[in-house]
């Protein structure tokens, strides 16, 4: 079963994702059964970063199940400008919702704050470290493509500082999946993520040069590498190039393959891409919804 | 355990952390919070040539039983250690340290991005591994060797509270 919040990718199994995907599916299928569930519940959007897709996801998800949604808005204009601490700034906000999400810069901040409130708290994203609900979505949007068994996956981009790739790596673990990872040296796996994943006796492998394993993905996740990652723009430039996907670029795959991103994207999918059947991303970001929305659903109790 | 080896003095009551690694008495009493602002009489031993692990550290803290889930960290740096608890120039008990399964308060987590290193009210908290520890905050990993370099310069591996 799922744990009152939702901090890390790392503590689902298999049951709590496949309990969550199913009921995505079932809201995905048929809205109406869940509009109203959660009539006069409120959930706290706490976002200490910007935020477009992951906080209007969460915002239309409450909303499709009757809820609403109050937000603490920017950080300029809030009192964690005056200094204070992300304890007790939950602590305040647990008083006026039922439910809250929160995303902050910092590693580990889910955690510090589910230590301070009783409401259930969802992790949108603490620094570099995990982004589960997006996980979640990402294995919705895997199932209805290729399944969640006897597939093979490739990560691409960003995986040292990309919070989807840590927490979608450790989910893949509870399936049968085989896992490469494609980056530039300087941006590979953490160490911890590593760890976990030979812990679990995942199947991984790691590349430089997505050529040595396209042909044999049955789904490729994109990921942004992130300028401000670079001392140089000179830096950035040689090595971004080098992970930029488009036609040509997937003249080798198989013809089911399915590329995926969290989106957004900057250059490293060519808009090429978008026409073909292999785009799936704009199809994962709205998966978004309804796997929120059973999400929060079973978080309220709605759903167990 | 002979006059010779230690190079120091007998104590009469207090505690002996024989069998430190070799370097590591310093961090020991950096674990244990011994900064010498509690009173305490210490003498240590750097560097003695031990026949069971060719050189090790020997520390005497006198006046203080250390307890045993207080020496219980020490196993981070010092795995081999023992502890023997001194009675009237006697040695009355004696114990190894033991591993534990998580670190609070000592060790200071070596991301700067990490929750921990803000200021909020939250005590460090370590998960210990088979080669090291792991923040239970960011999940960063310390490899065994590199510990003794996080270790809490104030003691307390903690903000606020």
């Amino acid at each position: 079963m799922l744990q009152d919040h939702l901090i890390s990718a790392a503590h689902l199994s298999r049951d709590d994702i496949e309990a969550v995907l199913d009921h995505a599916a079932a809201v995905d299928a048929d809205p109406e059964f869940v509009r109203d569930r959660h009539d006069g519940r409120v959930l706290a959007l706490c976002f200490f970063e910007p935020s477009t897709r992951t906080k209007m996801s969460f915002e239309s998800a409450m909303k499709r199940l009757g809820g609403e949604t109050i937000d603490m808005g920017s950080v300029e204009s809030s009192s964690v400008k005056k200094g204070e601490s992300l304890a007790d700034t939950v602590r305040v906000i647990e008083g006026y919702a039922d439910a809250m999400v929160l995303r902050h810069p910092s590693e580990g901040s889910a955690k510090l704050a589910s230590e301070f409130v009783d409401v259930p708290l969802v992790n949108a994203g603490d620094g570099a470290g995990q982004h589960p609900s997006q996980t979640l979505l990402d294995l919705y949007t895997i199932r209805e493509n290729a399944g969640l068994d006897d597939i093979t996956v490739g990560i691409m981009g960003d995986l040292k500082y990309g919070r989807t790739v840590h927490s979608l790596a450790h989910a893949l673990t509870n399936f049968d999946v085989r896992q490469h990872f494609i980056s530039p040296e300087s941006l590979r796996l953490p160490r911890n993520v590593r760890y976990d994943l030979h812990e679990a006796g995942a199947q991984v492998r790691e590349h430089t040069d997505l050529d040595a394993v396209l042909p044999d993905l049955d789904v490729l996740y994109v990921t942004r590498i992130q300028r401000e990652r670079f001392p140089e723009e000179r830096e950035y430039r040689e090595v971004a190039g080098e992970y930029r996907i488009d036609n040509a670029t997937l003249a080798g795959a198989a013809d089911d393959l399915t590329v995926m991103h969290p989106l957004p994207r900057v250059d490293e999918i060519a808009p090429e891409v978008d026409e073909t059947t292999r785009a799936k991303y704009f199809e994962q970001a709205h998966n978004g919804v309804p796997v929120r929305m059973a999400l929060l659903d079973r978080l309220l109790g709605g759903e167990q | 355990m002979t006059d010779k080896e230690l190079r120091v003095s007998k104590i009469r009551d207090g505690t002996v952390i024989d069998h430190v690694t070799a370097g590591q008495a310093l961090n020991v009493l950096a674990i244990l919070g011994i900064d010498g602002s509690g009173g305490e009489s210490v003498s240590i031993g750097m560097n003695v040539p031990s026949d069971k692990v060719g050189y090790k550290d020997v520390v005497k803290v006198e006046g203080r039983e250390l307890s045993q889930s207080e020496v219980d960290v020490l196993s981070l740096i010092a795995p081999e250690a023992t502890i023997n608890i001194i009675r009237d120039f006697d040695v009355v008990e004696k114990n190894r340290v033991e591993q534990t399964d998580t670190v609070r308060g000592i060790l200071v987590c070596p991301n700067h991005n990490c929750i921990t290193n803000a200021d909020e009210p939250v005590r460090t908290e370590f998960e210990v591994l088979g080669d090291g520890v792991r923040c239970a905050y960011c999940d960063t990993i310390i490899r065994e060797g590199d510990v003794a370099e996080h270790i809490d310069a104030r003691g307390s591996g903690e903000t606020a509270l």
